[in-house]
């Protein structure tokens, strides 16, 4: 594919448009490279959306505040005894709802862009039927970091003191970054599949809400009846709960946070070249 | 290659649902030619150039361009064809610059080169002195000459315009002929839909005429025009009862039918050449006719229409929002 990389760097403003030898220049399908371009470029429109539009971030700058705290002060007496005994449980559940709630817009604001004239030029353009959808979600991942990173600092505040440290704090987070970018491709996924914007927040909270609370993300699991407990184990939510968790208190490696990175990899191979597929029959 | 089709089309269908909105059109599009697709909204011009930029599956029949096969091969295709749609697809999000950069860096072009180009066409497109403005601040006619100059970063051969001018006003009208115009002198071929058979005679080397999703006419613009007349003349008598008489000097005169309406004694009189209104009017003011009003209008869409199909062009919106 190396005929494409001459064929952009040197038009320097021929004097005539030639047919046959526009022809003879194009190529069959975009090359890695030229992709990872164009999802580049794609990036950074919607890093300059979310510029110019700062009230998307309401929903990665409240939930884990307005969240943290309630669920802390009314839970945590019921569950754990007291609320600083909570914490260590609470704090790596909320990280995953809230990674889960950014993933859902991601979906939803997906579907939105793709209602617009713009959307039309980008089917016309050679570029990779990929690029409009992955270079949104390189944008999404300044906000779960900005959503993980804010629900550990509210934690902090109200009395968490994660047993593992600066490492396992930094681990915990670049986890929950890492599975809600992979979970996203799920919501991307619904949001080229869905006729409205509206129809895909529907579809994501009835996905959204069973996934995190049936999951080990606010209770113990052992705490439930036998067939719920099934379910919860094999949750993937759950693995990533537990796998944070371990890095947050413990600092330690363990299993979960292999089972957690698997689970995000089998969703982003299953996921992503379905949404891809279902993009590029949209038109 | 000297002989290579910009566009080749051979009976291309398209069906939504059991609604067939392209019927088996044919079209033939030479190399650095102006080609007009002319129809009523619904008649199926835009769905057929959807299909020919590869937005929307051909459902059957044929389609190349430059030789290059729509269905088999769409990346290629993408590399040839600039689209310039109905609604200007421009994001709304970004200044006129960022777009222009934006749709550059999507084509390979590095970004220095990308920088260079976007600056370039925002002259070229009279856009400078807007160019780091919201877009939401932008005229219809902006956002078109945007829209346009998206489409030629990569100076694609071959570039259709779906509607460029419907909603601008006369003189942005004007320019964006200009503009379309130079696009041909640079080597381009332009394929572009109108509901006007003016812009389709201004610009258009030849002109398809389409109908209900099929092709009812294909030919130069003053050819399509002759099958109506070039003009019309139209008179309306000081006395109805006179016209009799007036229709048989109009015959002597001319050699034309003229079409009357006797209860408010007008007549409509097809014109081989506007000048020879005067020859009628002097008949008639030799004859002792007297004249409340006069004028010569030129042919409209509804009369090429209503020429080639029987129907006029208006019924078609009607059978659009019918179904």
């Amino acid at each position: 594919m190396t005929t494409t990389s001459t064929m952009t760097a040197t038009t320097p403003t021929p004097r005539r448009v030639d047919p046959s030898a526009a022809v003879a220049r194009t190529t069959s399908h975009s090359s890695v490279q030229e992709t990872w371009v164009q999802i580049l470029a794609m990036a950074r429109r919607a890093l300059k959306k979310m510029r110019r539009k700062p009230e998307q971030f309401f929903d990665v700058l409240i939930q884990p505040l307005l969240f943290t705290a309630m669920f802390a002060f009314i839970f945590g007496g019921a569950i754990s005894g007291s609320v600083s005994d909570y914490l260590p449980v609470l704090i790596p559940g909320i990280l995953a709802q809230t990674a889960l709630t950014v993933c859902m817009a991601t979906g939803v604001q997906l579907r939105e862009d793709m209602d617009k004239g713009v959307f039309d030029r980008f089917k016309s353009l050679p570029i990779a039927r990929i690029a409009p959808l992955a270079g949104p979600m390189i944008a999404d991942l300044i906000r779960y970091g900005i959503a993980s990173v804010l629900t550990l600092v509210t934690g902090l505040a109200i009395g968490y003191r994660p047993g593992g440290g600066v490492f396992g704090c930094v681990a915990g987070v670049a986890l929950t970054v890492i599975s809600g970018w992979s979970l996203a491709w799920i919501f991307t996924w619904l949001g080229t599949m869905a006729r409205s914007a509206q129809s895909v927040q529907g579809i994501s909270m009835m996905i959204m809400f069973p996934l995190t609370f049936l999951s080990n993300a606010f209770v113990p699991a052992e705490t439930l009846p036998g067939w719920l407990e099934a379910f919860v184990k094999v949750n993937p939510v759950s693995h990533v709960v537990s796998a944070v968790r371990d890095l947050f208190n413990d600092g330690a490696v363990t299993a979960e946070v292999g089972w957690a990175l698997v689970g995000c990899v089998v969703v982003v191979v299953i996921f992503a070249p379905l949404a891809v597929r279902s993009y590029s029959r949209k038109m | 290659m000297a002989d290579l089709s910009a566009v080749r089309a051979e009976s291309l269908v398209k069906d939504f649902g059991d609604f067939r909105a392209v019927d088996g059109i044919d079209l033939h599009v030479r190399q650095g030619e102006i080609f007009g697709v002319l129809g009523p909204n619904g008649a199926g011009k835009t769905t057929t150039l959807r299909m020919l930029a590869t937005l929307l599956p051909i459902d059957g029949g044929h389609a190349e361009i430059f030789g290059v096969d729509v269905r088999r091969e769409p990346h290629r295709i993408r590399q040839l064809v600039g689209v310039t749609g109905q609604y200007a697809s421009v994001d709304e999000d970004l200044t006129a610059r960022e777009n222009l950069w934006l749709f550059a860096r999507l084509q390979g072009l590095p970004g220095t080169r990308a920088k260079t180009i976007a600056g370039e066409l925002l002259e070229r497109f009279g856009l400078q002195e807007a160019a780091d403005r919201p877009l939401s601040q932008f005229s219809g006619g902006m956002r078109r000459r945007l829209d346009l100059a998206s489409s030629l970063i990569t100076r694609p051969p071959l570039i259709f315009l779906d509607e460029p001018t419907t909603g601008l006003d006369p003189r942005t009208r004007g320019q964006m002929w200009d503009t379309i115009r130079e696009l041909v002198t640079d080597g381009s071929t332009i394929l572009l839909t109108t509901q006007y058979l003016d812009e389709a005679d201004q610009l258009a080397d030849r002109v398809a005429v389409i109908d209900r999703g099929r092709k009812v006419a294909e030919d130069t613009p003053d050819a399509l025009k002759t099958q109506v007349g070039d003009s019309t003349l139209q008179l309306s008598l000081a006395d109805g009862s006179d016209i009799a008489l007036a229709a048989n000097v109009v015959r002597r005169l001319l050699g034309e039918e003229p079409v009357l309406t006797p209860e408010s004694g007008r007549m409509n009189i097809p014109l081989p050449d506007p000048n020879r209104a005067a020859d009628v009017l002097i008949g008639l003011r030799e004859a002792g006719l007297g004249i409340s009003s006069v004028s010569v209008a030129k042919p409209t869409l509804d009369e090429v229409f209503l020429a080639l199909t029987g129907h006029g062009a208006d019924d078609e919106p009607q059978m659009e929002a019918a179904r």
